[in-house]
């Protein structure tokens, strides 16, 4: 561990290229991720806004968009799930604050590999790049939605969008796969090699367990992700058929033969859900943080946090099952992958539990990331208990693929995962950028987005039960789906407000980079690591000082110790736990 | 901001609830043999899982109005956990899930591990951008071979799903765009797509299963009550996605013998 440091430092770079573009940084890198992740927020939000406005009215003309036509809801669909779910929910809380502060937390001058991991978010930029290229080729943007089902996804011929669009969008995500790969590596490396002295795995913060465990799920994940999708370029462009049996489209033979369709499902579920894990566990680890040091009380069973984190891990390779009872896959191993998935039920509940825990008995204070943390417990527990329903068969026979699923994963995948984005961000940036964010936008922010969010998403669940089918671009052809129409105009204003109330984050965001008030090295108050370097850390995170670590992370409130919190570098001698 | 924060939560949890507990929006009328016990495990799960949302909703919003910041008034207690609290709650959780589980699965074995009985009437589903088509075997009992080549979506029915004319035993097969079914009779589907998945959902009949390339899918479910019952496409399957839709008529057997009689002789 101590050898390591020499190994890895690097002397500062001089000049504007090596220090903001290609940095080996990988603080300016964590930035580059979340900045990146920032402008993918945003364009999936538009494209959500889009959508929710063609359902509501077809035939609407909008300015500089023009009319919305069906296959251009589907396009706008897909993008949204794919920007969203790998370009946002993957890479800000893991690729983003993870890479900035899993190595000062953990005491270390930088990531393990450091040309690694410039690499790798230059190849995430490139994929970027290329998913967005996908709107601008003749056809557009595909339409097979961010789960690309084949035959759907594998025939040019099959809808607008299929052509380039297609290729386009499948080669950015398997280039998505290999960065991602890269990041995984360099994380597990970098959290097995670089801690400083002192720091065991069991004085790990939570967030260093969390960006860990969820490395590991990205690095067994990905791999069967890239895999499949070349293959599916395979069947698209060179006339192989692994996906693709014998097909007729709108009355053309097509040359395929003997594919099953099934494949693509299993190889991207298996991918799929542990993809959903990745998307939350950081902001799991960011929330067990928060709520530790904003109600001033160490994390109520930080073993049972840590193992839990390690059964929800391990299980979530086993469940990809259950997106696919309805498919034709043989109902007796649905019967299987529903009791595993019951069973990854329980490790997330000992996670709420233990969350409630940690607040009860504390002095809670109420700045803004604390209540982004106290707003991700809300919505886990709302999303996480639409759960039972759809693990079960027999509820997916009138649940699966309706609204309900969407409200289902929205809820907890989605907005649960950027509430702890949003946390991270209030908590951490005064550390990143040396001032503070303004309380009150932060506070209004809070309430409208967690209003507003419930206002869209948990109506989406009364509308599944009704039978309102997922990916329709509007409701006008089905009659038992036309009475459902004013509920989902009421979750279409839902959206406009807490899309409107986004640009007062961001406006805070930028207005506090440059005008906020200085911040304090520990503004917080906070025991982990990366609060005893300067604000914002230098180069080499520590200013040529090594941390020894000498007690746990959430030392809060002990009795007998002269402040109510010991931070994990402070003497052994303060006496702790 | 304690009392806002518990306000908010404690009203949100209001409103998510008695909406559910209202059934202002709730599952269509069930019009099979299923349906009261598919219903039942969904009002169970509803039932246990309401209880849990509004117990940690609730004491979530409590707690962070209880235990705010007063300053020298709040005493924090010192403690990192409690195992005998977390095997409690790592076991309850576990029987409560995994229990709840056990319940519903025999409804799924009778659903999907038995096949269909004797006397079940067949029916082929055929999926295709963006139509449903139902072939009935006629008075052979017997489905005839289609053949991919003479597909032709354009003419409809028979022509669409590529029937092959010279088989005999396709002679008398019908094909239509909306389905027919006897009521009380158990229906034996054969589910089938030509192009791309498609997923064959009929809510009143609580029944949802895909239709995939290349896969001849069996299942079955038992209409038990006449009426008219909407059919949606419940997997994406291209821009026509949201209007691939049809019908289910449900009647009594002498009228759907009498309508499959005139179909054969329209021929």
């Amino acid at each position: 561990m101590a050898t390591g440091e020499i190994i890895h430092a690097h002397a500062a770079p001089q000049g504007f290229i090596r220090k903001y573009v290609f940095s080996l940084d990988h603080k300016v890198i964590g930035l580059q991720y979340y900045f990146l992740a920032l402008i993918a927020v945003f364009v999936g939000m538009a494209l959500s806004l889009l959508m929710r406005i063609h359902m509501i009215w077809p035939t609407a003309v909008l300015p500089l968009v023009g009319e919305i036509k069906p296959e251009t809801y589907l396009s706008l669909l897909t993008m949204h799930g794919t920007i969203m779910v790998f370009f946002v929910l993957t890479t800000a809380p893991q690729s983003g604050f993870g890479n900035y502060f899993l190595p000062i937390q953990i005491g270390a001058p930088d990531m393990a590999f450091p040309v690694l991991n410039m690499l790798s978010y230059w190849t995430t930029f490139v994929a970027f790049v290329i998913l967005i290229a996908a709107f601008f080729v003749p056809g557009g943007a595909p339409l097979h939605g961010w789960t690309g089902y084949a035959p759907l996804s594998a025939l040019p011929t099959a809808g607008p969008g299929q052509q380039l669009g297609a290729d386009l969008w499948i080669t950015s995500i398997a280039i998505f796969c290999i960065a991602s790969l890269m990041g995984a590596l360099n994380f597990i490396t970098t959290t097995l090699d670089l801690r400083a002295k002192g720091m065991t795995m069991m004085r790990m913060p939570l967030t260093c367990w969390a960006w860990f465990i969820t490395a590991i799920l990205g690095l067994l994940a990905f791999g069967v992700l890239l895999s499949a999708g070349i293959l599916l370029l395979l069947d698209r462009n060179l006339g192989t058929s692994f996906y693709v049996p014998l097909v007729v489209v709108n009355g053309q033979v097509m040359g395929h033969k003997g594919g099953s369709p099934l494949l693509w499902q299993h190889l991207f579920w298996f991918f799929g859900h542990p993809e959903v894990y990745i998307a939350i566990l950081p902001s799991m680890g960011v929330t067990s943080q928060l709520l530790s040091t904003f109600s001033r009380k160490p994390i109520f069973g930080y073993r049972a946090m840590v193992y839990a984190l390690m059964a929800i891990g391990l299980l979530g390779f086993m469940v990809w099952g259950h997106h696919m009872f309805m498919s034709g896959m043989s109902p007796y191993s649905a019967f299987a992958f529903s009791i595993m998935t019951m069973a990854i039920g329980v490790p997330s509940a000992i996670k709420t539990f233990n969350w409630l825990g940690t607040l009860r008995k504390g002095r809670v204070r109420f700045h803004t990331p604390m209540l982004f943390a106290i707003g991700f417990v809300s919505l886990f527990v709302s999303g996480g208990l639409s759960g039972p329903f759809l693990a079960q068969p027999v509820l997916d026979i009138p649940l699966h693929d309706t609204a309900f699923v969407v409200g289902h994963f929205h809820l907890i995948m989605g907005v649960a995962s950027i509430f702890g984005i949003f946390g991270a961000t209030y908590y951490w940036f005064p550390k990143m950028f040396g001032r503070m964010m303004n309380e009150t936008l932060g506070k209004i922010h809070f309430f409208v987005t967690l209003v507003g969010t419930y206002s869209i998403f948990m109506p989406m669940h009364y509308l599944g039960m009704a039978g309102q089918t997922r990916r329709y671009s509007q409701f006008t052809e089905v009659a038992y789906m036309q009475r459902l129409i004013p509920l989902n105009t009421f979750i279409t204003f839902a959206a406009f407000i807490t899309i409107a109330v986004q640009f007062v984050f961001l406006f805070n965001l930028f207005w506090s980079m440059f005008k906020g008030p200085k911040a304090s090295d520990n503004p917080w108050e906070a025991t982990t690591v990366e609060w005893t370097t300067t604000t914002p850390p230098p180069h080499d995170n520590f200013g040529g000082k090594t941390p020894v670590v000498n007690h746990g992370p959430y030392e809060y409130s002990v009795p007998g110790a002269p402040r109510d919190y010991i931070m994990q570098t402070d003497p052994a001698t303060v006496k702790a736990h | 901001m304690g009392l806002a924060l518990l306000a908010v939560i404690w009203l949100i949890t209001f409103f998510s609830t008695y909406f559910f507990a209202a059934k202002t929006w709730w599952l269509p009328h069930g019009a099979a043999e299923a349906a009261p016990w598919i219903d039942h495990q969904f009002a169970l799960t509803y039932f246990l899982m309401g209880i849990v949302f509004v117990a940690a909703q609730g004491a979530l919003g409590l707690f962070v109005w209880q235990y705010r910041d007063r300053g020298t008034a709040s005493k924090v207690e010192y403690s990192h956990g409690n195992t005998t609290l977390e095997l409690l709650w790592t076991g309850l959780t576990a029987v409560l899930f995994i229990g709840l589980n056990l319940m519903g699965s025999g409804v799924w074995a009778s659903e999907r591990f038995e096949p269909a009985k004797a006397g079940a009437i067949p029916v082929e589903v055929t999926g295709m951008q963006f139509a449903w088509y139902f072939r009935y075997a006629g008075a052979d009992g017997k489905f005839g071979a289609t053949n991919p080549k003479l597909m032709d979506p354009s003419a409809g029915n028979e022509a669409a799903i590529g029937l092959e004319t010279s088989d005999p035993a396709a002679k008398d097969d019908v094909v239509t765009g909306t389905m027919y079914l006897p009521v009380n009779r158990q229906v034996d589907l054969t589910l089938r797509a030509v192009d791309v998945i498609h997923s064959f959902f009929v809510p009143s009949m609580r029944f949802k299963q895909d239709a995939v390339p290349g896969l001849a899918i069996h299942m079955h479910f038992t209409p038990t009550e006449v009426g008219d019952y909407e059919i949606a496409c419940a997997e994406l399957c291209g821009l026509g996605h949201y209007k691939m839709h049809g019908m289910l008529k449900v009647v009594s057997q002498a009228d759907f013998d009498k309508w499959l009689a005139e179909r054969e002789a329209e021929k």
